[in-house]
């Protein structure tokens, strides 16, 4: 909403010197959001003054007419001599008055005025056009503000060569451009801003919406028949007959609606939106002449058509409120008016339409439509339903001055007025919430600034007034009361917290996982989680995605049930802008079909939806595990240097990175297993089902290299993800049992089949070593020479020691053979060099 | 040489003069200050300490003196060998000090060369920024509660005082989920705000109330500098007896000074959100913004709206709350300076590595 300060000084008493910037925080203050305040009168610089053209010298040999002409232009150029000014304008005759800008002014936009050569002659400032002045898009021409015939009225106006032309233009307004909040649609009027500007300056304001206004009269304006009061319960007209149809839009109001971004159609319609604009009330202005028979407002039949202003053939819906007279629809109530009866260039007979349309409709009709009219931003936000005959009063009148016609005698005022509405207010309230003490006589001198009425007791009375249907409880009460008393006294007060909890295990788990895998090497991204069908089938990853009814992107419709999908892109991405040595890691949600299908139950909002209800509502809710996912490529780990190449990231770094994952968590190493498996989008040969108690919690190893290929990944990228949802909380630590007696070392090597895996070994060692074995580490895989081929040698180094006693040699050599002697029974192993 | 057969003359004992002895302190000196380093020191020592060094055969021509002479010229020989001892210590120690000098001299290396063998990674800003919020309101005795991020229209929209035509929902550019099978209707959408917490966390607690939402949301804006169809809030939600407005006040300017340094303060303007009521937009002045001290749009906040307490099963005439939120990223971008939004979700090793493991 854009409005001029000279409009809003017709209703609230402002100081003269108030400010841009007083403005601003007021409003501000108020709640109001400020998108800019203009002052015309900074916009161009320099001086702009009316001119009087003495001669008009046609220049030819130029692509188009260029006049050079002289100006009297007063003693404003300090000479008093004629100025000399090249124009490409034709529109205007010697003798006219129009507006100069004499050099060293600017124009907006910071186009500077200077005296130069053009077309062979020197021009010493410009005449000029309306958009150049930035009032409107009129660039047909130059303004003539007088033809010469005129002169004499027009000096008589103080429009005389010389004279100081911003206020003859309208160029001496402060433009004030505000988005009220969408609960407050009073303010989406320069009488409800007005109001708002009242209270900030403790200024009089005298409401145009308390206007005196006509009342309705016996005989109707036009036949009209409400069939659904529920969608429109009040409908007011009246007529204006022998309208001039050439009547011109008064300059002023020309100019306030240009202000505001409303097109200049024509008067009857400019009068619509002026009215509109002034109280806040959407009206329309049929061509009486065109309506045939009674008016009708229904609802419409499902499937109806009507062609709107716009010239949009519409299906209407059967919630939509429809205008219509014999020819059927006529008018997409509150929305937009219909083709066949709108006012026209030749219209002589107007009837005006004020009406009271259901916000809720109207929110829904302009939806469904996408017809979002400054008419229907309005009904959504709430119109005052005493404003319908105030407006008619205001259009009759405003038609009748500058179109020229004649008002009709009757007024027709259809009204259902609404059971009357007041609530209770404990006075003492605004106090208990805001912590600021209000006196009981303040709260009521706030309630009844804003409009309402009060009947003062121990609970008062509070009757919100007619603009103001957001007022529907006492806390909306107390938020006019702080308000409008400030904010800015509401003190500082710290409160005391019963003592809390900390952080949950698994937030902790989490921050420790990204800490860990930073610490590592590894650097966090955040994706976006949307993906397309093609990403998620070629990777072979669960396809149970949900899906976007309105995606950014059609390609990109579900949402990830992995968390790899995205992260490669990221992957490619930093490969793509130069980095060769990529390792990356992120922590977030997967989303996966939920338990059950289908629309959750409608809950109600009255009161606490049943446990039964909440917790069926949650079975409906996709399921959102936390997964933690690492991609590597290149040798990020281990980079090139001064030490000589880097260690490319093979399998084992993701494998890794989900067993540090696992110890970070806090699992230990005993319940995690790492086992070969084949699954997408890994390498069948190296990729890790990893587990922990047996059960598979995700999976680590080296990209499938028809992935690689597919995806344009680099060869041999990693990856692991696991689900952390599935990872059990570690519970309490046991210590472990240390003992200071001396171990004893052995080193055994194995030689075994290629085809069991180290894991096995290992346990198989240690089950055959019993509770003597301290710890066992592998330190050599070996095949080649001395092994045959489809062996291999695995040596491990074995340390035993006893909790109560120096062990003895042959104590440990017994354990060793022990543990041997299992891998010799269970996979065939032979001691190497035995 | 002479020999203890031998009739003697003290006179004759050349070796047991002081002349000869003096002449032994002084080569020894002369020839320990030749030394050039502690090894060529070792090799001098048996000439002038040794058993055949002139002080010790001088001290064997003692036993032959008569006892009148014996003393004096005990004496002297023993102050002779303090003498080159006292020589060859302190050639010692210098030598020793040059030695260990060098050593050093020549084990230097440049230390300025690279040694990142194993480099670290690094967190995301917006992570740790959302732990350090977090970790604040712990310190106060709130905790950190969380919510689905598909999520239940109802939760969203309903639960906060959202209804279906409202146009409130309209201003929250939702993505919905599309419906089962034929259905275009799921009943579920992406957060838009992680503000349905505060309904999950009212239905599964009871009064005192006092916790943090750190979290994702989503609307449907496509990535440019200043928007991104995912980004993070953080909301505050309490719920108590006795609670108002100042209470939020104080609440606010707290963690301002928390995030923004002890000058930082909030200013508000009221406003409106369909889950409150009061309302309010809160400023932060940023004392140390790029762009010089001044105040920041950080948030939103108000009393929590009766409607909803009542959505959620709390008693509006026993307890009264307050809520806040705000953009995280937004606070990344002004607070530390970061000018366009795509950096922050492009996922660019360069820019998660600036911000190292914490966001300072």
């Amino acid at each position: 909403m854009r409005v001029g300060l000279s409009w809003l000084r017709e209703f609230v008493a402002l100081p003269e010197s108030v400010t841009a910037a007083e403005l601003d925080t007021a409003l501000n203050n108020l709640g109001i959001e400020v998108e800019e305040i203009v002052d015309q009168r900074e916009t161009v610089k320099g001086s702009l003054v009316v001119g009087r053209v003495l001669t008009i010298e046609e220049l030819t040999g130029f692509k188009k007419p260029i006049r050079f002409c002289t100006v009297d232009v007063g003693a404003a150029n300090g000479t008093g001599e004629p100025q000399e000014i090249v124009c490409g304008a034709t529109n205007f005759a010697v003798g006219d008055l129009v507006v100069v800008i004499l050099p060293g002014g600017e124009l907006p936009g910071g186009f500077q005025i200077g005296a130069r050569k053009t077309y062979g002659h020197m021009s010493a400032g410009m005449i000029c056009s309306a958009r150049e002045l930035g009032i409107s898009d009129e660039h047909d021409g130059i303004i003539v503000l007088a033809p010469a015939s005129e002169a004499g009225a027009a000096a008589a106006r103080g429009v005389q060569p010389g004279a100081d032309a911003r206020p003859i233009v309208g160029l001496d307004d402060m433009l004030i451009d505000v988005t009220p909040t969408p609960d407050r649609g009073y303010q989406m009027s320069v009488r409800g801003l007005a109001r708002e500007l009242a209270h900030a300056f403790q200024v009089p304001f005298s409401d145009p919406g308390l206007a005196l206004h006509s009342s309705a009269t016996s005989g109707d304006a036009w036949d009209l028949v409400i069939d659904d009061p529920a969608g429109c319960d009040r409908f007011a007209a009246r007529l204006v007959r022998g309208v001039d149809p050439n009547a011109a839009t008064p300059d002023f109001m020309a100019r306030r609606l240009t202000a505001a971004g409303v097109r200049v159609l024509g008067l009857p319609i400019d009068i619509t939106n002026y009215v509109m604009l002034e109280l806040g009330q959407p009206m329309h202005a049929f061509d009486a002449d065109r309506v045939q028979g009674p008016l009708v407002v229904r609802r419409a039949a499902q499937g109806e058509k009507l062609t709107t202003l716009d010239g949009v053939t519409r299906v209407l819906a059967a919630e939509d409120m429809i205008i219509c007279d014999d020819s059927g629809p006529i008018s997409l109530a509150a929305v937009m008016g219909g083709q066949t009866s709108e006012v026209a260039p030749e219209t002589t007979t107007v009837l005006f339409e004020a009406a009271h349309w259901d916000p809720v409709m109207v929110g829904r009709t302009a939806r469904r439509h996408k017809l979002f009219s400054e008419a229907a931003k309005r009904w959504e936000r709430g119109v005052d339903r005493e404003l319908c005959l105030v407006a008619i009063e205001r259009a009759v009148a405003l038609l009748t001055e500058y179109g020229g016609g004649k008002a009709g005698a009757e007024i027709t005022d259809a009204n259902y007025p609404p059971e009357p509405f007041s609530l209770r207010l404990d006075p003492a309230l605004p106090t208990r919430l805001i912590g600021v003490t209000y006196a009981a006589e303040r709260v009521a001198e706030v309630l009844t600034e804003v409009g309402c009425r009060v009947a003062i007791g121990d609970e008062f009375e509070v009757t919100p007034p007619s603009w103001r249907p957001d007022l529907l409880q006492p806390a909306d009460l107390v938020e006019e009361v702080v308000r409008l008393d400030g904010l800015d006294k509401v003190p500082s007060v710290l409160p005391i917290a019963p003592p809390g909890n900390g952080l949950t295990p698994q937030q902790r788990r989490r921050r420790s996982i990204g800490r860990a895998l930073a610490e590592q090497g590894y650097v966090e991204v955040i994706c976006n989680p949307f993906v397309s069908a093609a990403a998620l089938t070629s990777l072979g990853l669960p396809t149970d995605a949900v899906r976007l009814a309105n995606p950014l992107s059609d390609e990109e419709p579900l949402l990830r049930t992995s968390l790899l999908p995205p992260l490669l892109t990221t992957l490619k991405r930093n490969i793509g802008r130069g980095q060769r040595d990529v390792a990356l890691f992120e922590v977030g949600l997967v989303f996966r079909a939920a338990q059950r299908q289908g629309i959750p139950p409608v809950m109600t909002i009255a009161s606490r939806p049943s446990e039964e209800e909440w917790r069926l509502a949650q079975e409906y809710v996709p399921h959102q595990p936390y997964h933690v996912a690492a991609v590597l490529a290149g040798s990020p780990l281990e980079p090139a240097g001064r030490w000589g190449a880097g260690r490319a990231a093979d399998w084992s770094d993701a494998i890794q990175a989900a067993r540090d994952t696992l110890a970070t968590a806090g699992l230990d190493a005993a319940r995690v297993e790492i086992a070969a498996a084949e699954q997408a989008p890994w390498h069948p040969g190296r990729c890790a089902a990893i587990k922990v108690d047996g059960e598979i919690i995700g999976y680590a190893g080296e990209l499938h290299p028809a992935v690689c290929a597919e995806q344009d990944l680099p060869k041999r990228a990693c990856a692991m993800e696991l689900d952390l949802d599935l990872v059990p909380l570690p519970g309490v630590t046991p210590p472990p049992v240390l003992s200071n007696f001396p171990p004893a070392l052995i080193d055994v090597a194995l030689v075994l089949p290629q085809e069991v895996s180290a894991a096995e070994v290992e346990a198989a060692l240690r089950e055959g070593a019993g509770p003597l074995l301290e710890s066992v580490r592998l330190f050599d895989v070996y095949t080649g020479q001395g092994i045959d081929p489809g062996q291999k040698s695995l040596a491990y180094k074995l340390v035993f020691r006893a909790p109560d006693r120096t062990l003895t040699g042959e104590e440990a050599v017994a354990a060793r053979d022990a543990a041997v002697a299992v891998t010799a029974a269970r996979f065939g192993a032979v001691l190497r060099g035995a | 040489m002479t020999y203890r057969s031998d009739p003697y003359d003290p006179k004759q004992v050349a070796s047991l003069d002081s002349d000869a002895l003096d002449a032994a302190v002084a080569e020894a000196g002369q020839a320990f200050a030749e030394a050039a380093d502690v090894d060529a020191l070792g090799a001098l020592k048996p000439a002038h300490l040794g058993d055949r060094s002139p002080v010790s055969l001088a001290r064997r021509e003692i036993g032959a003196l008569p006892p009148a002479a014996k003393a004096s010229a005990g004496q002297r020989v023993n102050a002779a060998r303090t003498a080159i001892q006292a020589a060859f210590d302190a050639r010692q120690e210098v030598l020793a000090a040059e030695q260990a000098e060098r050593v050093l001299r020549e084990e230097r290396v440049d230390v300025t060369l690279p040694a990142d063998r194993r480099p670290r990674g690094a967190r995301h800003p917006l992570t740790t920024l959302m732990e350090r919020v977090g970790d604040m309101f712990i310190g106060m005795g709130y905790e950190i509660a969380e919510g689905p991020e598909v999520e239940l229209e109802w939760a969203n929209f309903d639960a906060l005082n959202i209804p279906a035509d409202h146009p409130a929902r309209g201003l929250m550019d939702t993505f919905w989920v599309q419906g089962a099978g034929e259905a275009t209707e799921s009943g579920l959408v992406l957060r838009t705000h992680t503000s349905p917490v505060q309904a999950r966390t009212m239905l599964t607690r009871k009064p005192p109330i006092y916790v943090v939402v750190p979290g994702r949301v989503y609307r449907t804006d496509e990535l440019d500098a200043t928007h991104s169809p995912v980004f993070h809030q953080v909301e505050g939600l309490v719920v108590d007896k006795g609670i108002t407005m100042a209470h939020l006040k104080g609440t606010l300017d707290h963690f301002a000074r928390a995030m923004f340094g002890p000058d930082a303060r909030t200013r508000w303007r009221p406003h409106y959100f369909p889950f409150t009521e009061p309302s309010a937009e809160f400023d932060v002045w940023f004392a140390e913004h790029r762009d010089g001290p001044q105040w920041v749009e950080w948030g939103g906040c108000g009393m929590v709206n009766p409607n909803v307490l009542r959505a959620c099963g709390i008693d509006p005439d026993v307890y009264s709350g307050f809520a806040f939120g705000m953009g995280i990223d937004r606070t990344l971008m002004f607070r530390n300076g970061v000018s366009d939004m795509r950096e922050m979700f492009e996922g660019d090793v360069r820019f998660t590595r600036a911000f190292g493991m914490e966001v300072h």
